[in-house]
């Protein structure tokens, strides 16, 4: 018992820490190029909570990483490292603007339940190949998933332009298809916030409670953890493999369309994959897994990407060093899990010691 | 030994992990010429100790006398010129390397930069002679026997200049015959004037071969003893603190009907060699049926097959008169088998995961412990605590973690787990591996008592002791075949090892008989075979 509080304890201390250092990193190099930290981190926070407008925008950003975020982790507890969260991101928008411009006239609930679905289905089979694959025939989810990504990159500008548009965008989906709600949009002064929010919110609980509730949950932790004893107890690994990604790329899918009908209520053609299937493996890593975790990383990242637009006005400290910053937290999520790793060991190792007979 | 001359003293050695002493003020002498057995159950202390003479591990205090001069070992190369080396259990040899190659690693012999083969070879040739330590200096390690590789392991550390050798529980991979040429080989070391310590938990060994004998229990030593004049029973109890019992007891078999038949069996291996070859075998319902042969005679492919863990090329495998083969391992637990997998670490537990998630990691989509797909935490915590309580499994919460227990209570909890689910068939693959004799003793005990309730317990394992002591009948796997069945009152240790060397069953006591011209005992035993 004295452990697991202990262990909850760390969870919460590891990322703060790391986000504490990551600030504190940003600020040094600011002061070694000779910007004052505390203006811009002054700037950069009050820009964001002094104003409903960017408000909304931080938790718009943070709705969408919610969910590439989750998207992320629960390959990562099967024990797969979903590197295309982004190219099953893109597959999602793509499918829910096609969808939504090619049923103009459907009532909006069902137009809004079928192109959130179409989403959901295109990101889980864009998922689901490199899931099959590995499998099937050993193939690895990371180069699998890494080059899915380009493809999808590609595919959907090839799709704008030679099928949905003839330019480089779309036309903007109706009302009907809109993931805006008035009252919000008012609240926030006309910012892009939108029902996606709500679409997170429930889709964390509903990932907390697939993962610790259900038997189909408990499969996927024991394979990630241990794929040889779940064999051995009755589990299908390649079962197990293949449900963990088709989810993974669902909820990336279902990011996609929340950015899609929500964020930009169109589409359009991209330079490069987007940096939020990206910035949800972070979400996801500093979150460590945890769905609660993993809403509020993204609410942070949503402030820093946001707010990181106020620095070169007000304190004239360059925006580059807010990616700095995030860039850190990052890093310092990275060398904590392999400091925690330790400590978990040496924790293990002396119990085990310890309680021998 | 009338005049001693101490080669190794070490003085109230402690050694602390932040709060835990792994050694707590052991006292450990070494005579030259001796050979010094290290008893101690798992977790004693034993390793630690010879991390720190070997300079792996710095002692927090305490001090070390090497042939009469204090040292501060600090480093291994420190402990290489202070003489001292050691035999790994897990043999430091490269695959790919000839034996030549593998005992200069790290201090070849060249000409101007080349490498000097034939120098290296003739090297080896002379102390392999010295010794009497039989290597092909050509040959490639993974081309050679277990007892070769080890020979040269041996070998590599007299070459290092080593007069101190200390062997790590080195006879673990070796037949009978094999074990008792490494005691020949360590007599002929001692006689040369090499000391040897050597590290075990087989107490007949420490007989057969040893001096005397420092007995290590919690990170204390305990005593040394002479052990021409300690009986194995003293010993056992010096190392677990209590009277332990031997002898698995146990009433006469009562077998009735077959359990599990195989017939015609053929198993490939990951590389698409037979492993199994065209195998009948029969388990009776109230009878242990023993599988003795050395690791890697189609043991492990054997049960894998019956357990639906891998493809069966051709034959037929009957659980309780039904058909399973070619089922999943799913399909044959339900039907009737419980399974103690040869790795507990990698196929028996998930360890990050609760102990209480792991009772019940083959039936957590059954009732009462899910629903409609959604699990009932509170069903499977008290289903847990009935089976720690029942099978006395140490631990700190059904919520703590798998890999927080030690060997032993692992090795409990997945008993446990297996027999609660009354399997018509249990396999017990290396179920004591790692562990002490108390925790020996104990599941020795539930695999007999499974028997006497009338279910049929297949038992693999590479120890003889094991397997004579515990089966009813004994079969022997060599090269992927059964090359004879016996009943385990009726062999004997010789006869299993010259089988478990694929020597055919009326060879085998053909050779014996001869042999036993000159003892009687023995030929009492083999005329019971008849």
């Amino acid at each position: 018992m004295q452990t697991t509080s202990k262990n909850r304890l760390n969870a919460l201390l590891i990322p703060l820490f790391s986000i504490l250092l990551g600030f504190i990193f940003g600020a040094i190099l600011m002061l070694l190029f000779g910007y004052n930290p505390i203006d811009a981190y002054s700037a950069m926070l009050m820009g964001v909570f002094n104003s409903p407008y960017f408000m909304g925008e931080a938790i718009r950003q943070a709705t969408v990483l919610t969910f590439t975020g989750l998207g992320f982790a629960i390959a990562f507890k099967a024990g797969f490292f979903n590197i295309g969260v982004a190219g099953q991101l893109l597959a999602g928008w793509v499918a829910a603007i096609w969808v939504a411009l090619s049923f103009p006239d459907l009532p909006r609930i069902i137009l809004l339940t079928l192109s959130l679905g179409a989403a959901i289905i295109a990101g889980a089979v864009w998922a689901g190949i490199a899931g099959a694959l590995r499998a099937y025939f050993g193939t690895s989810e990371v180069i699998v998933t890494i080059m899915l990504n380009y493809t999808a990159l590609h595919l959907t500008n090839y799709i704008i332009r030679s099928v949905l548009a003839t330019g480089n965008t779309t036309e903007i989906v109706g009302e009907n298809a809109s993931l805006r709600v008035g009252w919000l949009t008012t609240l926030t002064q006309g910012s892009r916030i939108n029902m996606g929010l709500f679409i997170a919110i429930i889709v964390v609980i509903l990932y907390w409670v697939f993962m610790t509730q259900t038997t189909a949950g408990f499969e996927v932790r024991a394979v990630g953890l241990n794929p040889d004893a779940s064999t051995y107890a009755g589990m299908s690994a390649k079962r197990n493999i293949i449900l963990s990604m088709l989810i993974s790329g669902g909820l990336a899918g279902l990011g996609g369309a929340v950015h899609g009908l929500g964020t930009f209520g169109n589409l359009f053609t991209q330079s490069g994959l987007p940096s939020l299937g990206f910035n949800g493996i972070a979400v996801a890593l500093l979150g460590l897994g945890n769905p609660v975790g993993i809403f509020f990383s993204s609410i942070l990242f949503g402030v820093l990407d946001v707010g990181a637009g106020f620095m070169p006005n007000r304190a004239g400290v360059p925006d580059e060093m807010a990616d700095i910053v995030i860039a850190a937290i990052i890093f310092f999520v990275g060398a904590n899990y392999v400091i925690r790793l330790v400590l978990d060991k040496m924790q293990s190792n002396k119990t085990a010691e310890k309680g021998g007979e | 030994m009338a005049q001693t001359e101490r080669v190794i003293e070490m003085k109230g050695i402690t050694k602390k992990f932040g709060e835990f002493k792994a050694n707590d003020n052991i006292n450990l002498n070494v005579e030259k010429g001796e050979i010094h057995a290290l008893l101690g159950e798992n977790g004693a202390g034993k390793s630690t100790l010879m991390n720190i003479l070997s300079g792996l591990l710095e002692p927090t205090s305490g001090e070390i006398i090497v042939n009469g001069k204090k040292e501060k070992i600090d480093s291994p190369e420190k402990a290489n010129q202070l003489g001292i080396g050691m035999v790994h259990q897990h043999f430091m040899l490269v695959d790919k390397f000839t034996v030549a190659e593998n005992i200069m690693l790290g201090k070849e012999k060249h000409n101007y930069g080349f490498m000097d083969d034939q120098g290296a070879e003739k090297d080896v040739k002379d102390l392999s002679d010295r010794y009497g330590l039989t290597v092909d200096p050509s040959a490639k390690i993974e081309d050679i026997s277990v007892g070769m590789q080890q020979r040269a392991e041996i070998l590599k550390t007299l070459f290092r200049g080593a007069d101190i050798l200390i062997f790590d529980e080195p006879t673990g991979v070796l037949t009978p015959q094999e074990i008792d040429e490494l005691m020949d080989i360590m007599k002929k070391l001692t006689d040369e004037g090499k000391s040897i310590i050597l590290i075990t938990h087989k107490l007949d060994e420490i007989k057969k071969v040893a001096d005397r004998c420092t007995v290590i229990r919690r990170g204390k030593s305990i005593d040394t003893v002479d052990v021409k004049s300690t009986s194995q029973q003293e010993l056992a109890d010096m190392m677990v603190g209590r009277s332990v019992s031997f002898k698995v007891e146990k009433q006469a078999p009562s077998p009735k009907g077959p359990v599990l038949e195989i017939k015609n069996l053929t198993v490939k291996e990951s590389r698409g060699l037979e492993a199994v070859k065209n195998i009948d075998l029969e388990v009776k319902a109230g009878e242990v049926l023993g599988i003795a042969g050395v690791d890697g005679n189609g043991q492990s492919e054997l049960i894998q097959a019956i357990t639906g863990l891998t493809k069966i090329e051709s034959g037929t495998i009957k659980l309780d008169g039904k058909d399973i083969t070619g089922k999943k391992p799913r399909e044959v637990t339900e039907t009737g088998l419980g399974h103690i997998p040869e790795d507990r670490h990698r196929h028996g537990l998930v360890l990050p995961m609760m102990l209480e998630e792991n009772m019940t990691l083959q039936q957590y989509y059954q009732k009462p412990f899910s629903k409609n797909g959604f699990l009932n935490h509170g069903k499977i915590k008290e289903y847990a605590k009935k089976l720690i309580e029942e099978f006395d499994v140490r631990t700190q919460s059904e919520e703590s973690t798998a890999a927080s227990l030690s060997g032993g209570n692992q090795q409990k909890a997945i008993i446990a787990r297996e027999i609660n689910r009354d399997p018509a068939l249990l396999i017990a693959a290396q179920p004591t591996r790692g562990l002490d004799v108390g925790a020996i003793e104990y599941i020795h005990k539930r695999l007999i008592e499974q028997r006497d309730n009338g279910k049929a317990v297949l038992l693999m394992s590479y120890e003889l002791d094991e397997v004579m002591n515990v089966s009813d009948r004994i079969a022997v796997m060599y090269d992927g075949k059964i090359i004879a069945i016996v009943n385990a009152e009726d062999t004997s240790e010789n006869e299993l090892g010259l089988l478990m060397a694929g020597v055919p069953l009326e060879k085998a006591k053909k050779e014996l008989a001869g042999k036993v011209e000159t003892d009687g005992k023995e030929r009492a035993t083999v005329a019971n075979d008849e």
